[in-house]
């Protein structure tokens, strides 16, 4: 009988101890990630970051986004809804986190077309189909083009263009961005510099709440 | 009167102890896995196949007490310190990773913690496997007296 009572007492102890343990590091974890922000603020935005909606929205989301990423995927169109069911109110600008195998070249392709002013189609015919040329975590290039037929795009151009080290650039940037804001999944989000505190829909959907209605009391 | 005998009281503590111990590496590889979202490397994997059924092992041993809990759950405290032991020797150089199975993705020499300026997650895996393995020869001379 005691042997029992001290069986269940031990783990009813170490199960608090883990739970207690979990919740302090992400409390510290969100403090921290929100500390490096503020230090490295430059590194958030940059200009050559692809930006959509209201420049002066008072609410600006910034998503670190692979392409080949699943869950990237899956979020896509919800950060959409958020931006609809609030017009004018909130920024959204993407920077790259490609850290599947091959996602940088894809990434290259989707700037590639931005110079064609076909960033946001490209950007959501890929996601669309995703499954078709993300396979294994790995992106791969020759199963993108079919998707991006009629675009619009002038494909032997963007191929061009994939090559210009401007482009390598951006996204070595982008990478360098990435370490400095210690993001280490995808998708992160950033709202107005804040970090989501847990992953999940519903909390960057409070954190976007939280924000626009900040924003609506100082107006 | 209950069950209870000789046996019961002096080795009960001991086969609950090395369930501590492997619940408690349990819990902290899952910690540091998932929580502190640290990729574990082959050999880390290895050693969480061995570690994570000893907690359920050693726990259906408890009640009521079976001693012979000691055959099933020998091999595999065993099996991993052995590969502990070889891990540690990879981070701490003494093995070159070139002759490990850890060419990709994460290497098994890097060290990814270390508390009190020494103490590292390989360490921590030896002293627990050590431990267990230790309790269970123990609890196996002690029950056949």
């Amino acid at each position: 009988m005691k042997q029992r009572t001290i069986f269940i007492g031990t783990a009813v102890l170490l199960a608090i101890a883990f739970a207690l343990g979990i919740s302090l590091y992400k409390s510290q974890k969100t403090e921290h990630s929100a500390q490096q922000v503020t230090q490295n603020k430059e590194a958030l935005v940059r200009f050559h970051s692809p930006t959509l909606g209201n420049a002066n929205a008072p609410v600006h989301i910034v998503e670190f986004l692979d392409p080949a990423c699943e869950s990237c995927r899956a979020f896509y169109p919800f950060v959409k809804e958020i931006m609809a069911s609030n017009p004018e109110k909130i920024r959204l600008t993407i920077r790259y986190a490609p850290f599947h195998t091959g996602a940088d070249e894809v990434v290259k392709v989707l700037e590639a077309a931005r110079k064609q002013g076909k960033y946001w189609e490209s950007l959501e015919a890929l996601l669309v189909a995703q499954p078709q040329w993300a396979l294994g975590h790995a992106a791969h290039l020759d199963r993108v083009w079919p998707f991006l037929e009629g675009l619009g795009l002038d494909i032997p151009r963007l191929k061009e263009d994939m090559k210009s080290p401007e482009l390598a650039k951006l996204v070595q940037q982008d990478l360098e961005d990435v370490k400095a804001l210690n993001v280490r999944g995808t998708p992160e989000f950033f709202v107005n510099g804040r970090p989501l505190p847990e992953f999940g829909p519903d909390h960057l959907k409070k954190l976007v709440d939280d924000e626009l209605a900040k924003a609506g009391a100082s107006n | 009167m209950m069950r209870t005998t000789d046996t019961n009281a002096s080795v009960w503590p001991m086969v609950f102890l090395s369930w501590v111990i492997a619940t408690v590496s349990t819990l902290g590889a899952i910690f540091l896995g998932e929580v502190m979202g640290l990729t574990p490397c082959i050999l880390c994997w290895y050693q969480r196949i061995c570690m994570f059924p000893l907690v359920l092992i050693l726990a259906a041993g408890l009640f009521p007490l079976d001693v012979r809990v000691v055959r099933y759950a020998f091999p595999l405290a065993l099996v991993g310190l052995s590969i502990a032991v070889f891990h540690l020797l990879v981070s701490e150089g003494i093995v070159s990773e070139t002759l490990t199975p850890c060419t990709q993705g994460v290497p098994c020499s890097q060290q990814l913690i270390e508390w009190f300026g020494f103490l590292t997650i390989p360490m921590l895996s030896v002293a627990a496997f050590a431990a267990i393995t230790a309790m269970l020869i123990a609890i196996h001379f002690k029950a056949s007296k």
